[in-house]
């Protein structure tokens, strides 16, 4: 089925569109996400069709909304709170990591928390240091949460979908650079199930993993590289947990060689655990060691040259990319 | 504080509902210090001794739709809330026939069947949590009432005003009680705050608040039941503040030597189960050998639960492997 191209924004619009329409348990909390429809309309127009006790407002209470979100998760609604910029969701942790995430466990599993908190996070032209934040492995570290980071209008449209489906708390981080992209999106019924990979462009020569806003600045490196004859794998995980580690090592038997792309900053990140799983499971199908590209150990500062340079760019990947081709083992 | 005429005499059969709730609670902390005192229950135990009148009350205005959520000291609004005594022990004694399978432990502790929210180990968190419930019983189209149970210790956490405000400007169904034991583990209400009658803060974001004596059950439950049917009716959130005292520190290992006698001594002489012992014998006109039947009755279901407990199975370690697979 193909043709249809629509937003990424579109994408997750249809999906609360769809999914509010099939379950009247779900409502929408957030800051100007009503009337305004959300600062990138991802909401436009479901207040209308909703109305005010599912889609509302709320005061700037970061804390209280994830809190009041993940008690009526476990109260039997399907909440989705909307936080403006991961960085602020820092203000709600304790609901997120003390709550949310260890509910079902300490309840012996008699409950369940199926708590969806949608917001966004990345580097941004300029929006400085407190809300350009990469903080998916603040989640990633923490037991019982679901970390979803879509790429591409249909993933971000599947995914939330599922999501609204499944029973465990969920962090939904989209990116602020991708909500005007577009791609094909088929019509009807997209879900797409936590925990498997996309193989983004085939390739035989590398295996490039990145997610989220890095996914379309590794392909373009692909690209670049094909025109050099290298042809570049580009895996997108989808959902950092549960991790599709089947997929990924796969591709590494295939292509021996493996390049990681994270925008989030290099220490304790993503990238250096999906490092050592390949290590661990896959060392005697490497050629090369695994290379991480990753964003500077730097909070994002506020001059654009300066923030181009706190995280990777196409060059990098290109770069990291002929280093593990041109290893020589010792 | 308030303290009102009663209109009606409280029915027989409330007292003494009333009565056995507050003697389970206070039998289930002191015959379950007795086990930790011997090392069978581990980890943290938070007794709600002096404080029983406060769960007690508020449990009883509750029916099976309703909600609650809890604290970390959370044994008392478990019982409150219906729970078994032997579900109860058994999580205490770790073992998987426990409520929370023994994942859980004392500061976890719920019968979620119960519409129980859980006791908490962040203080504070009932509150937004609560909240929560409120709000999806509102978007489920039920007039439920949730009650989070919560301290003078969390009215100086953010969340408190958060989502106290949250449930305000939403009109839910949702009672915060607001558990005075006047510390907040060996900080006095005063020295955390300029203003202590904590009923005020909520008068100061337009919910209609109450400061009662948490000790005298019959008083919180006939708050709580009026509460709950202004909840019905539309017209909350309420606050009502309790004001109680610990009859001992902050938990088991903790002695408690900042609290001054003369004060302790105040409140044991107006202690929650003796008012309520009182209350039946003198109001509802039992005889005090049925009230020792009860008491007695009561004894033996917490022996009975001890030995269920110690007899039941130990958690399976292959069973938690899976559990948390894909965590």
């Amino acid at each position: 089925m193909a043709g249809r191209e629509i937003m990424y924004r579109e994408a997750l619009r249809e999906a609360l569109f769809e999914e509010m329409g099939r379950d009247e348990s779900i409502f929408i909390i957030g800051e100007g996400i009503a009337e305004r429809g959300g600062s990138y309309k991802v909401t436009e127009g479901l207040l209308a069709e909703y109305g005010p006790t599912r889609i509302r407002d709320t005061p700037i209470s970061e804390a209280g909304m994830i809190g009041v979100g993940v008690g009526a998760a476990i109260a039997g609604a399907r909440p989705i709170v909307e936080i403006l910029y991961v960085d602020f969701a820092m203000l709600g942790m304790d609901m997120i990591v003390n709550q949310a995430a260890k509910f079902r466990l300490m309840t012996g599993g008699r409950g369940r928390v199926p708590f969806v908190l949608r917001t966004q996070g990345g580097t941004g032209g300029g929006v400085a240091a407190q809300h350009s934040q990469s903080l998916e492995a603040l989640f990633y570290h923490i037991p019982g949460l679901r970390v979803v980071m879509p790429s591409t209008p249909a993933d971000a449209k599947g995914l939330l979908k599922y999501a609204l489906r499944q029973e465990d708390p969920v962090m939904f981080i989209e990116h602020k650079h991708l909500y005007m992209t577009k791609g094909e999106v088929p019509e009807g019924e997209l879900i797409t199930e936590f925990g498997v990979a996309d193989i983004k462009r085939e390739g035989t020569d590398v295996t490039l993993i990145a997610w989220s806003n890095m996914i379309p600045r590794t392909l373009q490196a692909a690209e670049e590289l094909a025109e050099m004859g290298i042809s570049a794998e580009v895996l997108d995980p989808r959902t950092l947990v549960p991790l599709d580690r089947v997929a990924i090592l796969k591709s590494v038997a295939k292509t021996n060689r493996c390049v990681i792309v994270q925008e989030a900053v290099r220490r304790g990140g993503v990238a250096s655990d999906i490092s050592s799983i390949i290590q661990e499971e896959a060392f005697y199908s490497l050629d090369a060691p695994v290379q991480i590209v990753a964003g500077m150990n730097t909070p994002i500062p506020f001059n654009l040259t300066l923030e181009e340079a706190s995280v990777p760019q196409k060059n990098d990947i290109i770069a990291a990319v002929q280093s593990v081709l041109h290893h020589k083992a010792a | 504080m308030a303290s009102k005429k009663r209109e009606n005499t409280p029915s027989k059969e409330l007292l003494e509902k009333l009565f056995t709730t507050a003697y389970r609670i206070r039998n289930f902390e002191t015959e379950g210090i007795k086990l930790y005192r011997r090392g069978l229950v581990r980890g943290y135990f938070h007794p709600y001794l002096g404080q029983e009148g406060i769960a007690t009350g508020a449990c009883a205005a509750l029916d099976e739709r309703d909600y609650i959520a809890s604290t970390h000291r959370g044994h008392g609004h478990c019982i409150a809330q219906g729970a078994e005594v032997e579900g109860m022990i058994a999580e205490l004694l770790q073992k998987e026939t426990g409520y929370c399978k023994g994942y859980g432990g004392s500061m976890h502790i719920a019968d979620i069947t119960k519409n129980n929210l859980g006791a908490n180990g962040i203080v504070g968190a009932s509150t937004p949590l609560g909240v929560g419930a409120a709000m999806a019983n509102q978007v489920n189209g039920s007039d439920a009432v949730t009650v989070a149970f919560s301290t003078d210790g969390a009215t100086n956490n953010g969340t408190f005003l958060e989502s106290l405000n949250l449930a305000a400007i939403w009109d839910l169904n949702f009672i915060l009680i607001v558990e005075n034991n006047q510390y907040a583990v060996s900080t006095t209400l005063a020295e955390a705050t300029r203003e202590t009658e904590l009923y005020k803060r909520g008068e100061a974001i337009g919910v209609e608040s109450h400061r009662i004596d948490g000790n005298d059950s019959l008083l919180v439950y006939e708050t709580v039941a009026d509460a709950v049917k202004k909840c019905r009716a539309g017209l909350g959130p309420i606050l009502i503040e309790a004001v109680t005292f610990r009859h001992s520190g902050h938990h088991v290992n903790d002695p408690g030597k900042y609290m001054p006698e003369d004060k302790l001594k105040y409140y044991k002489d107006r202690d929650p189960v003796d008012r309520a012992r009182d209350n039946l014998i003198n109001m509802g006109k039992m005889s005090a050998k049925d009230v020792k039947a009860i008491e007695a009755k009561i004894e033996a279901e917490f022996e009975a639960a001890v030995k269920a407990a110690e007899a039941a199975g130990e958690v399976s370690i292959e069973e938690f492997r899976e559990f948390v697979e894909g965590y």
